[in-house]
């Protein structure tokens, strides 16, 4: 069964226990119940709360976030470990050491949790994005350039990330809102121009996702943006989102 | 012919050899955490290496159909180095993670007491999260390292049928075999067991228990040993079934100790392209 990570934590939810089996349920209301229990306990602690000392143990939450890959399947495991993420109440600091010390499926949940995570507003998780386009593991690469990265990516980090995507073969379809912010972009149009040109160079194929790119990047009537010299048939339809 | 690789170390390996060990058969690895030739100084570099085995590795290895597990530990050898060994207080968070399915490698390697308090700390570890141990038995003074070994795995917690002792060869198998223990056999071209061997060494001890691993790593070694010492064995007259057994069976049933062990074919991930590559870009 396909879940759509990118839900509300209530379809989220509704979605993921619709996947799984009896015992998976009871897993998860009890990871559940615990990732609540950490939320209430941070709101009473206030300012002292934070990340538990290098040798405490670790909160019952984290260890169900941890083992979520046993109880479900992988994509049951990114549902559960991004509600987790959004029921425990996960201040910066523990949001930053959960990534940093995550397996590649737990930093990926961080990652597609980023847009429900009140503290992460104002683009303080910017730099676990940053980290994960840095990547060449193409499951974070996807994972971060969703919502959070699209509201917070600074045009340069944005457009390399859409590079990115073409470089190691993640669909363009995956960058959240790419229509909206491609639109009119023509220094996005020139870098995409220009890696196709190396690759015609090269005698290597355009990628299609290359050309889809590049068509959204194509001006609306009054823009004032240069247009580019394309390399690859001119777009024949207007770059709206789909 | 499926093959399961109980102890590789593909961080030291290429992409030609997760595309041969394909073609060889090989389905599945469980990478152990070890030495990586040149001695670490610190903590640090000991989690980069850990998050590797628990990230970028597993992903590689993806790329050519093949799963990848791995089990974590401060190695004997550094074991000695007291920069290193705060990595002790660190492993427990490691040992909770999905794909690690077993303490290791552990042991001795100059039977020291530092190696003595590394390796009860560590079969501790494995007790405490329900997890087997990989127990690397020692290059130098053999057969004392492994009755040695054996005397600190009897006063652990960890039952001996959760031990898979390594690197094992003639003049250690019959105690390791009256131990309980699971016995593993590493391949290489010049040291370690050969395929001959380890034919002779079947067909006195059977297949109970075997399990035959490359032991690839960045010294001279060689990733297919695992399908050679099978063609040995299918040669010498063994049935499939026997084969199958220490090849895949064996080792499925020793790591499935761990109650973590997910033999689900990696799904074919989008930057597969024409059945090749990690991509740089430009590629």
């Amino acid at each position: 069964m396909t879940i759509d990570l990118t839900g509300d934590p209530a379809a989220l939810r509704t979605a993921l226990e619709s996947s799984l089996g009896e015992a998976g349920r009871a897993w998860l209301r009890e990871a559940l119940a615990q990732a609540q229990a950490q939320a209430q306990a941070q709101a009473g602690a206030g300012a002292e709360a934070g990340a538990p000392g290098p040798r405490a143990a670790l909160p019952p939450w984290e260890i169900r976030f941890a083992e979520a890959g046993r109880h479900c399947d992988a994509p049951g495991a990114a549902a559960a470990r991004v509600l987790l993420l959004c029921t425990a109440g996960v201040d910066a600091p523990t949001l930053h050491r959960l990534y940093a010390h995550g397996t590649a499926a737990e930093r990926r949940a961080v990652l597609l949790a980023l847009p429900h995570l009140a503290h992460a507003r104002e683009g303080s998780a910017l730099p676990l994005v940053e980290d994960a386009l840095r990547t060449n593991d193409t499951r974070l690469v996807a994972a971060a350039v969703g919502p959070y990265a699209s509201a917070h990516l600074d045009p340069h980090a944005w457009r390399h990330a859409v590079l990115k995507c073409l470089f190691t073969g993640v669909p363009v379809d995956s960058v959240h809102a790419l229509a909206r912010r491609a639109r009119g972009d023509s220094e996005l149009a020139r870098m995409l121009a220009d890696y196709a040109a190396e690759r015609t160079a090269a005698g290597r194929p355009v990628p299609d996702d290359l050309t889809h790119a590049l068509t959204l990047t194509a001006t609306t009537a009054h823009s004032d943006a240069t247009p580019c010299p394309a390399p690859v048939p001119a777009p024949k339809v207007p770059a709206e989102e789909s | 012919m499926r093959i399961f690789d109980p102890h590789i170390h593909m961080t030291s390996r290429t992409t030609d050899d997760y595309e041969a060990m394909y073609a060889a058969g090989v389905r599945a690895v469980v990478e152990p955490s070890f030495w990586l030739g040149q001695p670490r100084t610190s903590p640090a570099s000991f989690f980069d290496y850990f998050d590797s085995l628990l990230g970028w590795e597993p992903f590689r290895a993806a790329q050519y159909g093949i799963t990848h597990h791995c089990t974590l530990a401060l190695n004997p050898k550094e074991a000695n180095d007291p920069r290193c060994t705060p990595v002790l207080d660190e492993l427990p968070r490691y040992l909770i993670k999905d794909s690690v399915v077993a303490v290791g490698e552990i042991g001795y390697d100059g039977m020291t007491p530092a190696e003595d308090h590394a390796l009860a700390a560590q079969l501790q570890l494995a007790a405490d999260h329900g997890l087997p141990a990989l127990v690397h038995t020692p290059h130098r003074d053999k057969l004392a390292g492994l009755h040695r070994t054996l005397d600190v795995v009897r006063e652990s917690h960890l039952p001996p049928e959760r031990v898979l002792l390594d690197h094992l060869n003639e003049t250690t198998v019959k105690a390791a075999r009256d131990s309980g223990c699971w016995l593993g056999f590493s391949l290489y071209p010049d040291t370690k067991m050969d395929e001959d061997r380890m034919v002779a060494l079947v067909k006195e001890h059977g297949p109970e228990r075997i399990l035959i691993n490359s032991a690839a790593d960045w010294g001279r070694s060689d990733p297919l040993k695992t399908r050679r010492a099978a063609d040995a064995l299918l040669a010498a007259g063994f049935s499939a079934d026997d084969v199958d057994r220490i090849v895949w069976r064996n080792p499925v049933a020793f790591y499935g100790l761990s109650g973590r062990l997910d033999l689900a074919a990696p799904a074919t991930p989008p930057s597969l392209h024409e059945g090749n590559s990690i991509l740089r870009g430009g590629e």
